[in-house]
C-alpha cells in the first residue's frame, strides 16, 4: 500500500513533466529536449525566491512557476521561432543546445554543489495509518497533480486559447485563415509547458531534495520516455505513459529487490516493445486521416 | 471592392503569378478558371495573406492588403473555403464552427450565426458534437463553407468547391454558393469544373501559367471557342 502510494505520486510527477513534452509536440511537433532542464532551472528559482530572498514558500514556489514560464517563452522566441520555416529537424537540435546551454549555465552561475531545496513542515509529515505509513508529500502530489490535470484540461477544452491549441495542432495554415495568431498562440503554450515542468519540479523537489544543475536530465528523459509510450502528443497518453514508468521504478525493486538493478533495463524494454506494436504509442494518433 | 493590379509571386525560383491584374465588385459572383499549377490557388492564398505577394498590389475598400497579415485580412471580412475542405478532423462539429468565429467577440451574435448555419445545413446540426473527421466528403464541404461564414464575410473565396465530391453533392454546392450570394455576399469562386462556375458567374477570368489569358461575362466566355475547346471538352 505504500509502494502504492508512493508508485502513483512518482508516477504524477513523471506524467507532469511528460505532459510538458506533449503539449509543445503536439501544438508545434517539436520534441523539446530542454524541457528537462527547464524544470531544474523552475527549481533553482524557487530555491533563490526562497533562500536568498527570503520569500515564504508557498509564494516562492508561485515566484518559481512564473518565471519558469517567462523563461519557456523566452527560449521558445530565441531558439526555435527563428527557425520555425526550416525543417524540423533544425530546431530539434536547437533544443539540444539549449539544454546544454541551460545545464551549463546553471553550473556557471548557480555553481555544480546541490543545494537543499526547502520543504516545508507540513510536507514532511508522515501519515501512519495501522500498518501502513504514507509520506504526507506523496498525498500532496497526487491531490495538486489531480488539480492540475483537470485545469489544464479545462483550459484544452473550455476557453478560447485552448481552442486555438488544438486547432493549431492539426493545421498550421488552416488556423492563421481562421484568423488565430499563430506566434502568440505558440508562445502561450510554451508558457503553459515550462509552468507544468515547474509544477512538476516542486514535487519532484519535495521528494528528493537535493537540487543541482543536472537534476533535470533524469526526469527530462523518463518523461520523455512517458510521453513516447503514451504517444507523444497525446495528454492522456503522457499520464498513462508517466503512471506506468512510477509504477515501474518504485513497484518493481519493492516487489522483487533482487532485481532492482534491472529497473532500467525494464522501462527501455517497455519502450521498445510499446515501440515495435504501437509505433505511434498507446494513445498516439493515426498518421494520416481522412481529407 | 477588392482590386488586384499587376500582383507578382513566387515560390522559391518559380514564378507562380506573373503580373496579373482584376477586379471584384461588391456584389458580382467572379470565377477564375484555369488548369493545375496554373495559379489559381495562389491567388487566393495570395489575397488571404498566407502567401507573400513579391510586387503589385491587392486593395480591399481601398486599404493594401499585401502588408497586412491573415488574421487582420479576416477581420475586415475576408475568408477562404480552402481547398480539400481542411476542416479540423479532431475537433467535433461544433468546434469547427466556433474556430471560423474565432476573431468574433459578441457572443450573441455568434450564436444567432451557428443557428443559421444549421439551418443552411441541417445535417450538422445532427451531427453537432461528432468528430469533423467523421463526415462524409460532401458533409465536410458544408462544414467548411458553414465555418467560413461564421466569421460573417463580406467577400467570400472558395477553393476548389467542387474538388473530390459526387456529381449530387457538387450541384448542391454550386446552390449553396448561389444562396449565400443572394445574401449579399461577393463570391470569388477558382474551380477547374469551368462549365458550372462559369454558369454561375457575373464575370470571369481564365489564368494559363500566372498570366491572364482571357475575361469576360461568364456568357461570353462559355461561348468562346478557345475557352470551348480547352476548358469545356470541346
Amino acid at each position: 500500500m505504500q509502494h502504492l502510494v508512493n508508485a502513483i505520486s512518482l508516477g504524477f510527477v513523471f506524467g507532469l513533466v511528460a505532459v510538458g513534452y506533449a503539449l509543445v509536440y503536439g501544438v508545434v511537433k517539436l520534441v523539446n529536449f530542454a524541457h528537462g532542464d527547464v524544470f531544474m532551472m523552475g527549481a533553482y528559482m524557487m530555491f533563490y525566491a526562497s533562500v536568498l530572498f527570503g520569500f515564504p514558500w508557498l509564494a516562492a514556489v508561485i515566484f518559481g512557476i512564473a518565471l519558469t514560464a517567462l523563461l519557456g517563452v523566452g527560449i521558445e522566441k530565441v531558439a526555435y521561432r527563428p527557425l520555425r520555416k526550416y525543417p524540423r529537424i533544425n530546431s530539434l537540435v536547437s533544443s539540444i543546445g539549449m539544454s546544454f546551454l541551460l545545464q551549463n549555465f546553471a553550473v556557471v552561475v548557480f555553481g555544480g554543489i546541490q543545494r537543499s531545496f526547502p520543504v516545508p513542515e507540513m510536507m514532511k509529515k508522515t501519515i501512519i495509518l495501522g500498518e501502513v505509513r504514507i509520506q504526507s508529500v506523496s498525498i500532496y502530489t497526487i491531490i495538486f497533480s489531480i488539480l492540475v490535470v483537470l485545469l489544464l484540461t479545462f483550459i484544452l477544452q473550455k476557453t478560447r486559447i485552448g481552442l486555438a491549441m488544438r486547432i493549431l495542432s492539426t493545421d498550421f495554415e488552416t488556423a492563421r485563415l481562421m484568423g488565430i495568431n499563430v506566434d502568440r498562440t505558440i508562445s502561450f503554450t510554451f508558457a503553459l509547458g515550462s509552468a507544468l515542468a515547474a509544477v512538476s519540479a516542486v514535487f519532484y523537489a519535495l521528494r528528493y531534495p537535493q537540487i543541482f544543475p543536472f537534476m533535470g536530465q533524469y526526469p527530462g528523459s523518463r518523461a520523455f520516455i512517458a510521453a513516447v509510450v503514451g504517444g507523444i502528443g497525446s495528454i492522456k497518453g503522457a499520464l498513462v505513459g508517466g503512471f506506468l514508468l512510477g509504477m515501474l521504478t518504485v513497484l518493481l525493486p519493492a516487489a522483487f529487490p533482487e532485481y532492482s538493478g534491472y529497473r532500467e533495463a525494464l522501462i527501455f524494454a517497455l519502450l521498445v516493445i510499446v515501440l515495435v506494436f504501437k509505433p505511434n504509442g498507446l494513445f498516439g494518433q493515426e498518421v494520416g486521416e481522412k481529407a | 471592392m477588392l482590386e488586384i493590379t499587376d500582383l507578382h509571386v513566387h515560390y522559391g525560383g518559380i514564378h507562380a503569378i506573373k503580373g496579373i491584374s482584376m477586379k471584384v465588385e461588391e456584389g458580382q459572383i467572379i470565377s477564375l478558371i484555369g488548369a493545375n499549377g496554373a495559379g489559381k490557388s495562389t491567388t487566393l492564398r495570395t489575397i488571404c495573406g498566407l502567401k507573400e505577394a513579391t510586387k503589385g498590389s491587392i486593395k480591399y475598400e481601398g486599404v493594401e492588403l499585401t502588408k497586412l497579415d491573415t488574421s487582420q485580412i479576416v477581420k475586415r471580412g475576408i475568408t477562404m473555403v480552402p481547398e480539400g475542405r481542411r476542416i479540423f478532423p479532431n475537433l467535433s462539429v461544433y468546434e469547427n464552427l466556433m474556430a471560423g468565429a474565432y476573431l468574433r467577440k459578441e457572443r450573441e451574435e455568434v450564436k444567432k450565426d451557428i443557428d443559421y448555419v444549421y439551418g443552411l445545413f441541417p445535417v450538422l446540426k445532427e451531427r453537432e458534437a461528432q468528430r469533423a473527421g467523421t463526415l462524409s466528403g460532401g458533409e465536410q464541404q458544408m462544414l467548411a463553407i458553414g465555418r467560413a461564414l461564421m466569421s460573417k464575410p463580406r467577400l467570400l473565396l472558395f477553393d476548389e468547391p467542387s474538388l473530390g465530391l459526387a456529381p449530387v453533392i457538387v450541384k448542391e454546392v454550386f446552390q449553396m454558393i448561389k444562396r449565400i450570394h443572394s445574401e449579399g455576399v461577393t463570391i470569388f469562386l477558382v474551380e477547374q469544373n469551368a462549365y458550372e462556375a462559369l454558369k454561375l458567374c457575373d464575370y470571369a477570368y481564365v489564368l494559363e501559367t500566372g498570366t491572364i489569358v482571357l475575361q469576360g461575362t461568364g456568357k461570353q466566355l462559355l461561348e468562346d471557342e478557345r475557352v470551348r475547346k480547352a476548358y469545356l471538352g470541346g
